[in-house]
């Protein structure tokens, strides 16, 4: 199948949308409510796009291709037209780019910059909401809520939570839970997939709030620790801290997360946190229990007393009286390197991890 | 006193109801015991259209009928005994004579143009009594429709030339072709019973007063897509429709008309009836769905349309509750009787709701193509106090303003459409030179705005805007830079928004701006408002060589601006004066000036 | 898993049993949510009123202990109304007779006596399991951690070899592991009896070609020592000095007093962990180990995919990844290891492991791969078993019931039961430490039935003391609809009330996993 794409031929597949099409041939079409796992939903219009013989024009996410149709992605009137659209949007968003975190990854941002809109050129009401901070992970500011519903998808579509919806009408509508109580108090699970999803600073993880923003942080591709979906994630990190993870793509996850995966890696900088080896006591009676039996010391002290240890047990009992739990949280390279040093460096079998905790 | 054969028939629609309908009734009742007629049926009809002479009292006898307008109760009495009793009409307080046939008051010029097809019944029937919809031929149709195929009622349905009566005026019998061959063994065949439009009441007039024209409408449209469920969605503030929906269905299906095997054939259709909470965007059919659905009301994009995926994502028919009534007569009668009627594009009939400055109100029901000059000056009887006729608002708050100048358009689907008004569910609304046409679109917008459901950017981000920028020319701070905006956003606005709302919405303004700019500007260049309503924009002052010291203007100034001594001129205070308006009303002297 | 968590989402009927599947693999549960919106039957069979069991359209309660008994109720009524796969079991497996035979008297009626579950509801899930096109299985915890759960397993494959629902797309017996990286440590060969790649340590071949491609003269030939059998051998004396990566035993190990008096006894314990925990408060050298976003290296999920994690910090303070840390204490132990990094040591693993044979950093990209992914340009495997069985016929196995090591008495009338919450994971040693979960789930519950609860005057909130023969914990009460009127559970996140202190240490006679899900317990109304 065939069409014509801003003058020129492109081939394209029966069932694709007008975006998907134009996405394959390289010509972006903005959007904003559009998510690669939501079914589209042709809220924000920004996407909107001109078919030869429609009446009026077309949403580029929800309008399926058709064999000859010509379209044009940025005419005259399209670019007009789309200009109103993120002129209406940025007129009821707070110009506070100075201090958002979605600064430098925000789709509404980037849009205006490229259409050449400097501020709202309609004044009057502008949408007043409290931040809402009730939650211990994420902030809620819907004054920069452009409602393009990707929180509610997400909540409804891919989690089967719905704790979200939009409540009231018209220029009143917001995103909110059940009589606006706290997140804390509704169906929802805080897998935060919302929060990656907004395209714009009104949903933000607290941990990022104050503490850096997009072009600060350098993005790392991981695995997360937790479960064994393993579920491929981004970290991002500013000055040696994690600043928030996000899901990343792959197989395992498709960009998913839970609660955990997004928003428990503050152990990694918790102050409990040991920082040095430590030794026990030349002094502590047997069996004793407890930090205030431990020296630091230095790693070549450490490790020699560990192999000492290890090697007295192996040299004066037999290698059998010695073993070793690897652990489920380790790497592949680190469980086999474990394995070896019992079998190979002590010459016992006495090894296993908590494989059935 | 000799025992004469007769009924007593009043209108009982809300509109009649709110006219004093029920304290007519109970005094027909008492006045029948009084004059020990106890056993002459009093029997509560639909709306029969001419709601601005409610209540209405229709006195049968001997099988002729004549109606008395604007019946108050202690008139009651009178007309029984001297009508019914004494076969001898009140003349004073008559209507007319009341025929049972398309036009029922043949000598009337409200109704003159008129012939009555989906309101066929509305007024002759008891809504609350299924055999008097069968008496009159109902259910007949849906006997005939039975015995063909389906293929041939969505024929049929083609062939007559019927389009969707809610607004957008799709063609039926297509949108049944592509239900029909949409496959799958459950189906749904939905009745939009959200009437919404401000000003409109047709639908309603329909559900209060031949409920089974609907249901056997419904049930032959689900044979003709195969159907085997459906719902009527209804508008909760349409309580007495919801009753007597509630009553027919339960009838039709303790008769054999709903429910499994109808009428013994292997056709079975179950219906429900769900209630609407009040949304207008609910009438948009995605929304209706997703209501249906116990999901929030919000329009959701076509394609999928609901032929091929609609509620619960099953292969889904809409119809509105005027095009449902059609169809049984189409089917009787057959599609060359119906196609007869109207233009080549717009056949058949048409249900409008007159309201506004026009001498004679109500719901008529006329062929398409007539001229908004019939409609507006032999049926309604032209503008009251012979006021200039300024403009036509067709459509609601998704039509257009037409100016006077277009009086001689034929009223038809292109028509309409060509001049930048739709023919919507029918409102009809018509305005003299007292109506300010920026107050006018404003008002319109407004209702957009507050309607809107808020998922698409344009409709609502764009109606508050422009509401905004309305109020700012009413107010008199607008700018033709103002202009020129409302213009541009009214114009994307339009080309942008997801659904009929939105798309719809900017029309009031569009057209106003096409047909009534000058005004546009007078507000905003002159700082005036023509029509003298936008209060912003007038003031008032008393012109001393004709004030004659009455004070009747000081004694009705709610606010003591007014001041004078008896006999003497008076002068208003510009500081206290709220421009309400009531000086100038009072003045039998014309002393008064708004300018 | 022998399927990949995609198909899920594909399958007409998914059976999950003993798995809280949006709790503890939420994203796993992402797909079952999606083929439940697609129309697919759900059927879960679980003691708990858990979300899925919610979701499901057969939810099958039985009592905590007696999930064979409900498969082979299944599995009976699959047989006697000719439900099963002829043509499957004929070519693809073998010991069908006496599988058939073990199945004598196994009725759905026989089956609910013994689990409480509705008779009709068994079949009816039988019929729905047997007739899909695409069934899965996905299991977890709560199959396997029972003195009975090798015959929970053998008894999922008996229902999937029946039925033949295994070895096509949409199909299979899928555990969802627990821990990131527990697959991987089993591929590793981080086990007491078998060596990398699942040969067992008894298999001459694979010790020799492992002993010369590791430059020693002989590997040890005799299984060693499970986990769950340390401390036990500990308090023997046979086991003296005890190196713990990562291991919180002190509170992940059943009857943890036990435990904790068996790491009194060892003359040298070594922890290696990022905290120190209760485990390491006994030991003699702690070295502290970074976490894994201070290194890189390779995690294997549950679905056998092989992907990269890669540094994303330096690490804190003096810490080392675990990798450097074995590396330097073999070779202070005399065997000095040369791999310069995970990709080198990959490179070894890829030289060493058969399944892994192919795998090599530059190919994982950001899909990973699936093992077994034997050579350098094998695609991967999504699926197992597709035209053979592993060990080539399918063995069905003949399971005869055994109830629980311990069952309620007069003493001990309630039955106890462990799992995990959302929020939280494992000991609690990462999640308690990360202040939005800590903060939004602080503390240790356990629940119980509201008529059971307010029978005993109980209300939300109220404080409990739950004491089994091993020991005592007490903890709020939360009052859960659907809750068993006999079952008892906690989460075992929590120090402060560790349900470990109550769990019964009897393993299973072949997988020496403890029977962590059902022991006997009273409760009573405790004092604030």
């Amino acid at each position: 199948m065939e069409i014509l794409l801003n003058g020129t031929r492109v081939a394209v597949q029966p069932g694709q949308t007008i975006m998907q099409a134009a996405d394959s041939a390289g010509v972006h079409v903005p959007r904003l409510c559009n998510y690669p796992q939501l079914k589209p939903s042709g809220a924000c219009r920004l996407c909107v796009v001109q078919v030869k013989g429609a009446r009026g024009l077309v949403a580029a996410c929800t309008t399926p291709v058709a064999e000859g149709m010509e379209i044009e992605t940025d005419s005259p009137t399209v670019a007009d037209a789309r200009r109103d659209v993120l002129d209406l949007l940025v007129s009821n968003h707070p110009l506070d780019c100075f201090h958002c975190e979605a600064c430098g990854d925000c789709a509404l941002q980037d849009y205006a910059y490229q259409y050449g809109i400097k501020e709202g050129s309609y004044d009057g009401a502008r949408r007043q909401v409290e931040v809402d901070d009730r939650n211990p992970f994420f902030r809620i500011d819907y004054e920069k809520c452009v409602l393009c519903g990707i929180c509610v998808r997400m909540c409804d579509e891919v989690m089967g939570y719905g704790a979200i919806d939009f409540a009231g009408r018209g220029f009143t509508t917001l995103v909110s839970t059940p009589y606006g109580v706290s997140l804390d108090d509704s169906a929802c699970v805080f897998c935060g997939n919302c929060v990656q999803g907004c395209p714009v600073g009104a949903l933000v993880p607290k941990s990022q709030v104050g503490a850096a923003r997009a072009w600060e942080m350098k993005k790392v591709r991981s695995v997360c620790p937790y479960c064994g979906v393993g579920c491929a994630i981004d970290v991002h990190v500013k000055g040696n801290r994690i600043i928030k993870i996000e899901g990343a793509e792959s197989p395992a996850n498709h960009t998913m997360t839970c609660v955990k995966g997004r928003f428990g890696w503050e152990f990694v900088h918790h102050e409990d946190r040991l920082l040095k080896p430590l030794v026990r006591r030349a002094d502590a009676p047997r069996g004793a229990v407890g930090r205030e039996w431990f020296e630091e010391a230095t790693w070549d002290e450490a490790l020699a007393a560990a192999a000492a240890g290890i090697a007295r047990v192996r040299d004066g009992v037999g290698p059998d009286a010695v073993a070793g739990l690897s652990s489920a949280k380790a790497s592949n390279e680190e469980n086999y390197l474990f394995q070896k040093l019992l079998r190979a460096a002590v010459g016992t079998n006495n090894v296993d991890h908590c494989a059935r905790l | 006193m000799a025992e004469r054969r007769g009924r007593i028939l009043i209108g009982a629609g809300t509109c009649g109801l709110a006219a004093g309908a029920g304290a007519v009734w109970a005094a027909a009742e008492r006045a029948l015991t009084d004059l020990g007629l106890p056993d002459t049926p009093v029997i509560g009809v639909g709306c029969i259209g001419y709601c601005q002479e409610e209540p209405l009292l229709d006195v049968e006898l001997d099988g002729q009928r004549f109606t008395y307008r604007r019946v108050k109760p202690d008139q009651v009495k009178r007309i029984i005994e001297k009508h019914l009793a004494g076969g001898q009409p009140v003349t004073e307080l008559l209507l007319g004579e009341c025929v049972d046939a398309p036009n029922p008051y043949p000598t009337l010029p409200f109704y003159a143009p008129q012939n009555r097809v989906a309101t066929r019944n509305c007024g002759f029937i008891d809504p609350t009594s299924l055999s008097d919809y069968e008496a009159r031929g109902g259910y007949m149709a849906l006997r005939n429709a039975l015995a063909k195929p389906p293929h041939d009622i969505v024929e049929a349905v083609k062939a007559s030339g019927l389009r969707g009566r809610g607004g957008a005026g799709f063609p039926t019998g297509r949108k049944w072709e592509l239900a029909a061959k949409s496959p799958g063994p459950h189906k749904f065949l939905i009745c939009n019973a959200d009437e919404g439009d401000p000003g409109a009441f047709m639908d309603r007039s329909i559900l209060e007063g031949d409920p089974h024209a609907v249901i056997e409408g419904m049930v032959i449209g689900a044979y003709a897509i195969g159907a085997d469920e459906g719902y009527i969605y209804c508008r909760a503030e349409y309580p007495l429709a919801l009753e007597r929906l509630r009553d027919a269905i339960e009838q039709a299906r303790q008769k054999g008309y709903l429910g499994n095997n109808i009428l013994g054939t292997a056709h079975s259709f179950h219906l429900h009836l769900k209630e609407g909470a009040g949304a207008f965007v609910c009438g948009e059919e995605t929304a209706l769905m997703a209501s249906i659905e116990g999901r929030r009301g919000m329009p959701r994009p076509r394609p999928p349309y609901p032929a091929q995926a609609g509620l619960f994502a099953l292969p889904s028919n809409i119809n509105n509750v005027e095009t449902l009534a059609a169809i049984a007569p189409i089917i009787r009668n057959g599609a060359d009787w119906y196609a007869a009627m109207g233009t080549a594009g717009s056949k058949g009939t048409k249900v409008f709701a007159l309201t506004g400055q026009v001498n004679r109100t109500g719901l008529a029901e006329v062929p398409m193509g007539i001229s908004i000059r019939e409609i507006v000056y032999d049926i309604g009887g032209g503008i009251p106090n012979d006021r200039e006729l300024k403009a036509v608002q067709i459509g609601g708050p998704s039509g257009g303003c037409l100016p006077a100048s277009l009086l001689d358009l034929p009223v038809d689907y292109e028509s309409l459409q060509r001049e930048g008004a739709i023919m919507g569910s029918g409102g009809m609304v018509v305005v003299d030179e007292t109506t300010c046409m920026v107050d006018f679109a404003r008002f319109f917008m407004a209702f957009c705005a507050r309607e809107s459901c808020g998922k698409c950017t344009p409709c609502r981000e764009g109606t508050t805007r422009m509401l905004e920028i309305l109020t700012r020319i009413c107010d008199g701070n607008g700018t033709m830079a103002d202009l020129d905006r409302l213009e541009r956003l009214a114009g994307n606005v339009k080309i942008t928004s997801l659904c009929g709302l939105g798309q719809s919405a900017p029309n009031p303004v569009l057209s106003s701006l096409k047909h009534f700019r000058h005004e546009f500007e007078a507000h905003i260049r002159d700082r005036r408002c023509p029509a003298g309503v936008c209060k912003n924009l007038i003031s008032y002052r008393i012109e001393a060589d004709k004030c004659t010291g009455c004070v009747l203007c000081a004694r009705n100034c709610p606010v003591e601006a007014i001041t004078g001594e008896k006999r003497k001129a008076h002068v208003i205070d510009p500081e206290i004066c709220i421009k309400c308006g009531a000086c100038f009303d009072v003045c039998k002297f014309d002393a008064v000036i708004r300018g | 898993m022998t399927n990949s968590l995609d198909e899920i989402a594909d399958a007409n009927t998914i059976l999950i049993i003993g798995s809280n599947t949006t709790e503890s693999h939420p994203v796993a549960s992402l797909r079952v949510k999606e083929a439940v919106r697609r129309g697919a039957n759900l059927i879960v069979i679980d003691p708990r009123p858990i979300e899925v069991a919610e979701a499901a359209t057969h939810w099958l309660q039985p009592l905590p202990g007696t999930n064979v008994a409900v498969l082979q109720g299944m599995m009976n009524h699959i047989l006697t109304t000719d439900l099963w796969n002829m043509e499957f079991v004929d070519s693809r497996t073998e010991g069908f007779a006496e599988f058939v035979a073990s199945l004598d008297g196994r009725t759905p009626e026989w089956a609910a006596s013994v689990s409480g579950v509705d008779a009709g509801l068994i079949r009816a899930a039988a019929e729905a399991y047997a007739t899909a096109e695409r069934s899965t299985i996905l299991y977890a915890m709560g199959v396997t951690q029972h003195s009975t759960g090798t015959d929970g397993v053998l008894t999922l494959a008996n229902l999937a070899m029946l039925t033949g629902q295994i070895g096509r797309p949409g199909t299979g017996v899928n555990p969802l592991r627990g821990q990131n990286n527990v697959q991987g440590s089993s591929d590793m060969g981080a086990l007491y009896d078998t060596l990398p790649g699942y040969r067992k340590v008894n298999d001459a071949a694979a010790r020799t070609a492992l002993a010369q491609a590791w430059g020693v003269a002989d590997l040890p030939a005799q299984p060693g020592a499970a986990a769950s059998e340390l401390p036990d051998r500990i308090m023997a004396g046979e086991i003296r000095a005890l190196y713990l990566m990562g291991e919180n035993i002190a509170l992940t190990d059943p009857d943890a007093n036990h435990t904790r008096k068996a790491l009194t006894r060892l003359e040298f314990l070594v922890v290696q962990d990022l905290f120190l925990t209760e485990t390491a408060a006994f030991a003699d050298v702690i070295l502290p180990a970074c976490s894994w976003a201070e290194k890189e290296g390779t995690f294997t999920n549950t679905e056998r995919r092989v992907q990269r994690f890669y540094q994303a910090l330096e690490p804190l303070g003096e810490s080392r990844p675990d990798w450097q840390i074995i590396v330097e204490l073999s070779a202070r132990l005399g065997y000095p290891m040369p791999c310069a990094s995970p990709q080198a040591i990959m490179a070894e693993i890829a030289a060493t492991v058969p399944q892994y044979g192919g795998i090599a950093y530059e190919r994982l990209g950001e899909a990973g791969l699936q093992w077994p992914c034997p050579t350098p340009d094998h695609p991967g495997t999504p699926i197992l078993h597709r035209e053979k069985f592993a060990r080539g016929l399918g063995r069905f196995s003949a399971v005869t019931f055994r109830p629980s090591a311990e069952l309620p008495d007069a003493e001990f009338p309630f039955v106890f039961t462990t799992g995990r919450s959302l929020y939280h994971y494992h000991s609690g040693s990462m999640t308690r430490r990360a202040r939005p979960l800590a903060e939004h789930r602080p503390d240790a519950y356990a629940e119980m039935d509201p008529a059971t609860g307010s029978a005993m005057g109980l209300q939300d909130g109220d404080l409990i003391r739950v004491t089994s023969r091993r020991g005592e914990v007490t903890v709020p009460v939360r009052l859960v609809p659907g809750t068993g009127s006999k079952v008892i559970f906690m989460p075992f996140h929590f120090r402060e009330a560790s349900a470990n202190l109550l769990t019964n240490t009897v393993l299973d006679p072949v997988a020496r996993i403890p029977e962590l899900k059902v022991c006997a317990v009273r409760v009573e109304v405790a004092q604030a």
